[in-house]
């Protein structure tokens, strides 16, 4: 299956490569890579633990993620993100965004296609449905980055 | 042969004390010929992180559901995937999962559409497993494939579809076992987090709202069955056993956890299961709905 043409554009080089891991594998594969990400997901900075502002609790079915997408002082976005270790799935996502947005600068952040996580090859190893909180995510990362950059202007 | 049941006093108490087995049980029982453990999650990777030994995976979203219809496999399809993990028509399968047993409880449900005899659930699941500090591994059993027969799926005793509910508003209980802010329609989404895509907030007319924790007890096993009868039947919902039942939820997975409880701890005859739940019910045209608190009249369109 090829990647939606979309995504192969504008893809900064961390994200393009995550996502040519991933295509590369066989589909059930892919999981393991998932769990590796998952794995490599650092612990959230102190400065950030108790913060209440940045804790978006997703009630019910979805597992309680705190995640923030930080601009510093030079424009360069960093995304920090936490979820429980029952939380594999979503600590994954996060954990690839984390490694694949940060360094970026605002404006790439804010020029990952929307359907990246639906172009790294695990819709059926995961389910769309799982991917919905990746695409989560993603949206929310680029809010916290467009209001930082718009408090600054 | 069947495994032997689980003799725990709190068990023999339900109405059917073989469905349900306690982590003492497992522990003693894990790794007897006859039985299969499965772990089934909401996430995904959870079984890859450790799982109980000799526990195989079976995940709803990607092997209990047709990739192409929005349905569950067939009977082609079941007796493939049950086969190639180890499991005969005559196995004991104990089901056991994450939130307490949501997806496990959906597995289970799934399991007896094909009319596979011997399930039973794991009391507390993955969670009181672990929280007990028993043993876990991330070793991924490869068992040998076993024939399973291909038997068709019984889609009218325990499953209800959209028409079936239709039908249903105003002859019979429906329960919906949402959180209380779903039930009103308050509350459809989380801001900048997709869930299922639902355009109208409330409920089916007439159902009346249990939240599908209310049955849990705080370790995550099922309330005893005299709490349990207090909660669906006399001074409770005031459902009774012979009551023609509906359950639903947003995909039919907590409503699945609601309709083991009736069925095989309380002894409910004719409980169904709404798989479609509100992600269809919310979307589809010309289904009436409720918001509020009131779990409101059948409309008279329906009569």
């Amino acid at each position: 299956m090829s990647p939606p043409s979309d995504a192969s554009s504008n893809l900064p080089a961390t994200l393009a490569e995550i996502r040519e891991d991933f295509l590369a594998l066989p589909e059930r594969e892919r999981l393991q890579l998932l769990l590796e990400f998952a794995n490599e997901l650092p612990d959230l900075p102190e400065r950030y633990a108790s913060a209440p502002g940045m804790l978006e609790r997703i009630e019910e079915c979805q597992s309680p993620v705190r995640a923030f997408a930080e601009v510093d002082g030079d424009g360069v976005v960093h995304f920090f993100a936490t979820a429980p270790a029952e939380a594999p799935t979503t600590r994954g996502f996060a954990s690839i965004l984390a490694q694949g947005l940060s360094g970026l600068t605002a404006q790439e952040v804010l020029d990952v296609p929307d359907d990246f996580p639906m172009s790294i090859g695990l819709t059926r190893a995961v389910s769309p449905l799982r991917i919905g909180g990746m695409n989560g995510m993603l949206t929310r990362a680029k809010r916290q980055v467009r209001e930082q950059v718009a408090a600054r202007s | 042969m069947p495994a032997p049941l689980d003799t725990a006093e709190k068990i023999t108490q339900y109405a059917h004390p073989d469905r349900l087995v306690s982590t003492d049980w497992l522990a003693q029982h894990l790794g007897q010929a006859g039985i299969v453990v499965v772990e089934s999650d909401e996430d995904v990777l959870l079984y890859e992180t450790g799982h109980i030994p000799g526990a195989v995976k079976i995940d709803w979203h990607t092997d209990l559901n047709d990739p192409d219809t929005r349905d569950y496999i067939d009977g082609k399809g079941f007796a493939q995937l049950l086969g190639s993990k180890g499991i005969g028509r005559d196995t004991t399968i104990v089901v056991y999962g994450d939130k307490n047993n949501w997806w496990a409880a959906y597995a289970a449900w799934v399991f007896t559409l094909f009319g596979h005899e011997d399930v039973r659930l794991l009391d507390g699941g993955r969670g009181k497993w672990i929280a007990e500090g028993r043993e876990v591994t991330t070793d991924v059993p490869a068992p040998e494939a076993v024939e399973y027969p291909v038997v068709e799926r019984d889609d009218v005793t325990i499953r209800a579809f959209k028409e079936d509910v239709l039908a249903h508003i105003g002859n019979g209980p429906l329960v919906d076992i949402r959180s209380p802010q779903e039930y009103t329609g308050e509350r459809l989404h989380i801001p900048d987090y997709p869930e299922e895509g639902v355009l109208r907030g409330g409920h089916i007319p007439t159902a009346r709202n249990v939240p599908w924790a209310t049955a849990v007890a705080e370790d995550g096993t099922y309330k005893s069955r005299e709490q349990l009868e207090a909660i669906y039947q006399e001074g409770g919902l005031g459902l009774a056993t012979d009551d023609e039942v509906v359950t639903y939820c947003r995909i039919g997975e907590r409503s699945s956890h609601t309709w083991f409880a009736l069925t095989y701890l309380l002894g409910f005859d004719k409980v169904r299961n709404y798989d479609g739940s509100w992600t269809e019910w919310g979307n589809a045209v010309r289904v009436p709905i409720v918001k509020g608190e009131e779990a409101g009249e059948a409309p008279a369109s329906l009569n």
